[in-house]
């Protein structure tokens, strides 16, 4: 919403504040400014001149010699322009002024562009004639004005005034950010009515004067109107106008136009326009003639149906589009643009005016679907008050006979439901200052309420409320309305009394803390990516056809492919970024992410999906499968999960190195995996180098996450060590023979450490050397010979089973 | 003559004394002297050969000399190891200048700083930390939160749908109704978590991006409250300085409402180009819950009221750490990472 100051200001009798005042104040009573600029900024010693005669340049075929009349004295200027004649009137610089742009219309410099007396081509200009680019301006709000050239100004003009002033230039345009709430601010009397109030004035709407009661004809006579879908249009005003004389609007409406940056035209399309401005109520004019059997029918579209618009386009339309109809035919889709067929020509004699009010989400809806957002349409979705439409009725035809453009007939045909009446809210001063925590006196509150035309009942102690203010319904509004005529800045600044609750993380977030700490201290660094991708990286990861992960659920408006599922592997986000950053050129790149999985129950989706935190790692450069297996192992075990985890080698992920992988099992429940990534997926991701992954699935690990600790003391008895050295079948994993260890060891076996494994010339082929360190320990006393070598042997019975020799 | 025997050792061990260089050299003397068969062990061998009333006499010759050649020793011994050590240090000498061996810890989000700065702020003023779904029903994203079906605020936000019931939350307040229909009051609570909006990916939108939600609901609660509150936030997050300017706004789930701005952290609110010439940056929105809001979930409007706000964390982010183009934050390109 753009609009002049010196409209607000005309509205306003005796409002005087600076543009910058104006601009705060607003801001700070809720209408807010989000900027403004002055069409006159770098506009300086700008007269009106009158040519007085033009020639040639002696020394230039392109330039001509002018002699201009700029009042008390008269210049000779040198131009290029060549669309001027003797005798017309042109905006000049004068030596010493300034411009604010270029001929050419191209980006306003910040300073303007300063214009002095100097020679051109050896002949002596003492100013510059104007066009209107060079004045800050272009030709959408000055369609009079040449492609190139200069700005011819009115023969009415008298050379040496301020041709800035002439042209409207000297104003303020302000545009404001309206809260979708306040649909009355949509127009400039909503924004005078909040100027008026905040800077203390008492604002009253301009009255109209009756229009047509003279006219021996009345618009009944010419027109039937019928509302056959009332739940879509609650009112529909049509008012006659006839011997409509089109031509050119006076200059006061051509200024107030263009200020709002729309191009005046003629009087009949800038009156409709005007009125929208002004009264937020977009308006319509159908040409009589061109509507059939004398009646407007509003109703729904049908399926299929196509319609033309007055810009000369085919629109597809369905029934919830709601169309504006004659006897015969669909004039207009409503609320969003008439139909070529109805659409005003320069010969027209007799309009019908619509002022109407229809469902804001409707058309809202329409003129998405349609594809087609008009000035008006973004007006009508915001919800209309049915009781302006007659108001902005009676404006137009008010200007019609001020601009005597037509005869406007008598009355109007009003087609309505139920109207919205004032709403009455009481007035609690006690209870609205103990909401603000403020001490505002009633007598106060109730200036604010009176300049904003909300009046008093004080008998019964109620607000009457306008039906403009659609947003003021109950306490809170009324609280809102005293806040900001107060003013926030004024409003104490205190702390909540009441006691504190303990202010706190949830025990899963303190899991995840850990997390990062440990993925942190292991030299990884935290990553974020989107939630949602591309159901592509199924392939990417080399996923079957009936992969569970497949099963994602779709956004039904994505932003595009690559936007479109939720993703139900962390490994497409993790593994996209690895690749940028191996595109660059980084080094040793280490990423971890926290994030959610979105996991459907069944899809279609009825019940929310499993969103379940994984704690992604992955990396390339330094390091190998068994880096990342020990930061995983550092994070459960500083998570409070004492047990060791288990490695299954059958993990069977496809997107992984099938040698080199393994599922995570704690107390043989799946918790994760890691492994080397497949060197398919690493080429998918563009990734050359060797990447590791592991993710673990947080909700399992907080499950068996604690934050106990026990001490155990301090081992007293000293403990007894020994080595084996064993020869291997090579297909035993040491997780086998850790097995045996452990449950052959019992309570002796304090720890057993892997020193060594070897494959190669000095062992049997098919085998391998393995080596361990075992310490045993009795808690409660020194372990003699005896003991250990017995469970020594115990172990060493178990291995052989495996086929496990000592190396001799 | 014994004596004779004994001033010829002691000048012999002293002059070997003197003249070792190492501790080996001083080890041979002391075996050549004090050993099995050294010339003093010799000497004390020799001791039955002398005449009984001789030998005490000869005894105390043969330990004066013997311990003044041991003193002698270790003086020159802690020498030769003084000399040693000095010398290896003189040797050991480094260039401090070279590298650090790199112990390289990874390094965490700005996202994640900013939100830990918040959660410590909040935490300590006594507010819980919750979380809620992502993916969510229409209803708690909406219409609990006073925004009916057909609200233009429903269009504004641009929402991804999953179906007609189910979306990508475009906001966390959704998490304060969760938390009002618990029905356990007083509540003081921050909520922070990711949310979608329709937004094409540029140097300042996101389709995905973090908020954190606030909540208080008490008996005695009141628009001033929450100006005290934020102001401290304000404080506490962008230094002790800093000023806040609350703008009446307008959301359809508080009422008043306002948007905070603070001075800005980088001209002290003079005006520069970081602030765009204002003073002050915009920072959050904020209200009195909507008396509608609290009805909705069972709580009676009449008896409490509450204040809620919503902070984009990429926001904070973004403006704490001078951070220019949004994109960055979901890029996790190392270079950028480890700045922070």
């Amino acid at each position: 919403m753009n609009t002049s100051l010196n409209w607000i200001k005309a509205l306003v009798p005796g409002l005087e504040c600076s543009d910058r005042e104006y601009m705060d104040r607003m801001t700070m009573t809720g209408t807010k400014v989000e900027g403004f600029s002055r069409l006159d900024k770098n506009l300086s010693k700008i007269v009106v001149g009158e040519i007085l005669s033009i020639d040639r340049h002696p020394d230039a075929n392109k330039l001509v010699v002018c002699q201009v009349n700029v009042g008390d004295k008269t210049v000779q200027i040198v131009t290029g322009a060549d669309n001027m004649k003797a005798g017309d009137k042109v905006p000049v610089v004068l030596d010493g002024g300034k411009v604010a742009g270029g001929h050419d219309g191209g980006p306003l410099p910040e300073d303007g562009i300063e214009i002095k007396a100097g020679a051109l081509r050896g002949v002596q200009s003492d100013g510059m004639m104007c066009s209107i680019e060079e004045l800050g301006s272009s030709r959408e709000v000055f369609p009079d004005a040449p492609e190139s050239g200069l700005y011819i100004l009115p023969s009415s003009a008298v050379p040496g005034e301020d041709a800035v002033e002439l042209l409207g230039l000297h104003d303020t345009v302000f545009e404001y950010e309206i809260t979708s709430n306040r649909v009355d601010c949509y127009s400039v009397l909503g924004i005078a009515r909040e100027a008026a109030a905040s800077f203390g004035h008492k604002f009253s709407q301009p009255v109209i004067r009756e229009t047509g009661a003279e006219a021996s004809e009345s618009a009944a006579d010419c027109i039937e109107i019928e509302i056959q879908d009332p739940d879509l249009c609650s009112r529909y005003v049509g008012r006659v106008v006839r011997n409509i004389k089109i031509e050119e609007s006076p200059d006061w409406m051509k200024k107030r136009l263009r200020s709002s940056g729309i191009r005046p035209i003629n009087n009949l399309v800038d009156i409709t326009n005007y009125v929208m401005l002004e009264y937020g109520q977009p308006m319509h004019a159908y040409d009589l003639s061109a509507i059939a059997g004398n009646k407007i029918i509003v109703r729904r579209a049908k399926n299929g149906d196509f319609f033309t618009t007055l810009d000369g386009e085919e629109r597809a339309l369905d029934d919830n589009v709601l169309m504006i109809c004659d006897g015969e035919k669909e004039v207009g889709i409503a609320g969003v643009m008439g139909g070529e067929n109805s659409k005003i020509r320069d010969d027209v004699t007799d309009v019908l005016f619509e002022a109407a009010t229809f469902n804001g989400p409707n058309i809202r809806k329409s003129a998405k679907r349609i594809g087609l957002r008009t000035d008006a349409s973004g007006i009508f979705e915001k919800g209309l008050d049915p009781n302006n439409a007659l108001l902005a009725m009676n404006r137009a035809c008010e200007l019609v006979e001020d601009l005597h453009c037509g005869t406007v007939l008598k009355g109007a045909v009003d087609v309505h439901g139920d109207l919205p009446e004032p709403r009455r809210i009481a007035l609690e001063p006690d209870r609205i200052n103990e909401f603000l925590g403020t001490d505002i006196s009633k007598e106060e509150m109730l200036t604010y309420f009176d300049r904003i035309e909300v009046e008093f009942d004080e008998k019964s102690g109620d607000l009457i409320c306008p039906t403009f203010r659609q947003d003021l319904v109950g306490f809170a509004d009324i609280a809102e309305e005293v806040a900001r005529f107060y003013g926030y800045d004024k409003i104490p600044t205190t702390l909540p009394r009441s006691g504190a609750t303990g202010g706190k993380l949830s025990f899963k977030m303190l899991v995840e803390g850990i997390a990062r700490d440990v993925a942190e201290f292991t030299g990884f660094s935290q990553a974020m990516t989107y939630s949602f991708e591309s159901p592509k990286v199924f392939d990417k990861l080399l996923l079957p056809e009936d992969a569970r992960e497949r099963m994602a659920i779709q956004i039904s408006n994505p932003l595009g492919e690559d936007f479109s599922i939720m993703r139900t592997t962390p490994l497409n986000g993790m593994l996209t970024s690895l690749g940028i950053n191996y595109n660059r050129r980084n080094k040793n790149v280490k990423l971890y992410e926290l994030g959610h999985i979105y996991l459907p129950e069944a899809l279609p989706l009825t019940e929310l999906p499993d969103e379940r935190m994984q704690f992604t790692l992955g990396f390339y450069g330094e390091g190998d499968f068994f880096t990342m297996k020990g930061v995983i192992e550092e994070f459960l075990g500083r998570a409070g999960i004492k047990v060791r985890p288990q490695y299954d080698p059958e993990s069977g992920r496809p997107y992984l190195h099938p040698g080199r992988q393994a599922d995570i099992l704690i107390e043989g429940q799946k918790v994760g995996y890691l492994g080397e990534l497949h060197p398919l997926v690493c080429k998918n991701y563009e990734i050359g180098a060797r990447t590791y992954i592991g993710v673990l699935d947080m909700p399992a690990i907080v499950d068996r996450s604690t934050f106990d600790r026990k001490f155990e003391g301090i081992a007293r008895f000293p403990a007894v060590t020994r080595d084996i050295s064993m020869v291997v079948p090579s297909q035993i994993m040491v997780g086998e023979i850790e097995a045996i260890l452990k449950q052959r060891g019992g309570k002796l076996l304090e720890s057993y450490d892997l020193f060594d494994v070897y494959e190669g010339d000095q062992i049997q082929k098919g085998f391998k050397s393995v080596a361990y360190n075992l310490t045993f320990r009795n808690k409660e006393k020194t372990l003699s010979d005896e003991e250990v070598n017995s469970t020594m042997k115990k172990i060493l019975n178990g291995l052989n089973g495996l086929g496990i020799e000592l190396r001799s | 003559m014994i004596q004779e025997t004994l001033n010829k050792i002691r000048e012999e061990a002293l002059k070997r004394i003197n003249e070792s260089k190492n501790s080996e050299s001083l080890n041979e003397v002391r075996v050549a002297v004090l050993g099995k068969k050294g010339s003093l062990t010799a000497v004390l061998k020799g001791m039955k050969d002398v005449a009984a009333e001789e030998r005490p006499k000869v005894g105390a010759m043969v330990n004066e000399v013997r311990s003044e050649i041991e003193s002698l020793m270790e003086n020159a011994r802690v020498k030769l190891e003084t000399l040693a050590m000095n010398a290896r240090l003189e040797n050991e000498k480094i260039d401090v200048t070279l590298p650090a061996k790199g112990i390289k810890m990874g390094h965490r989000h700005p996202n994640q700083i900013a939100l830990e700065e918040m959660e410590r702020i909040f935490t300590g003023l006594g507010y819980e930390v919750v979380e809620g779904p992502e993916v969510e029903r229409d209803y708690y994203n909406f219409e609990a939160l006073n925004i009916p079906a057909d609200h233009p605020a429903k269009d504004e936000q641009d929402t991804f749908y999953i179906n007609g019931d189910i979306l990508l939350r475009t906001q966390t307040s959704g998490t304060q109704v969760h938390e009002m229909e618990k029905g356990r009051l007083p509540i003081r609570m921050i909520s922070p978590g990711r949310v979608f909006r329709s937004d094409t990916v540029d140097a300042t939108h996101s389709p995905c991006f973090h908020q954190v939600e606030g909540l208080l609901i008490d008996e005695e609660v009141s628009f001033s409250d929450l100006k005290g509150t934020l102001a401290e936030f304000a404080k506490e997050l962008f230094g002790e300085d800093t000023k806040v300017k609350f703008r009446p706004h307008h959301f359809p789930f508080t009422e008043p409402s306002a948007e905070m701005d603070v001075s800005c952290f980088k001209c002290g609110g003079k005006g520069c180009r970081f602030c765009k010439g204002e003073g002050w940056i915009e920072i959050l929105g904020c209200g009195m819950v909507h008396p509608h809001v609290l009805e909705m979930s069972k709580i009676d409007p009449l008896k409490y009221k509450g204040f809620a706000f919503g902070v984009g964390l990429e926001r904070i982010a973004l403006l704490k750490y001078e951070i220019d183009d949004m994109r960055l934050l979901y890029e996790n390109d190392e270079r950028f990472l480890e700045q922070f």
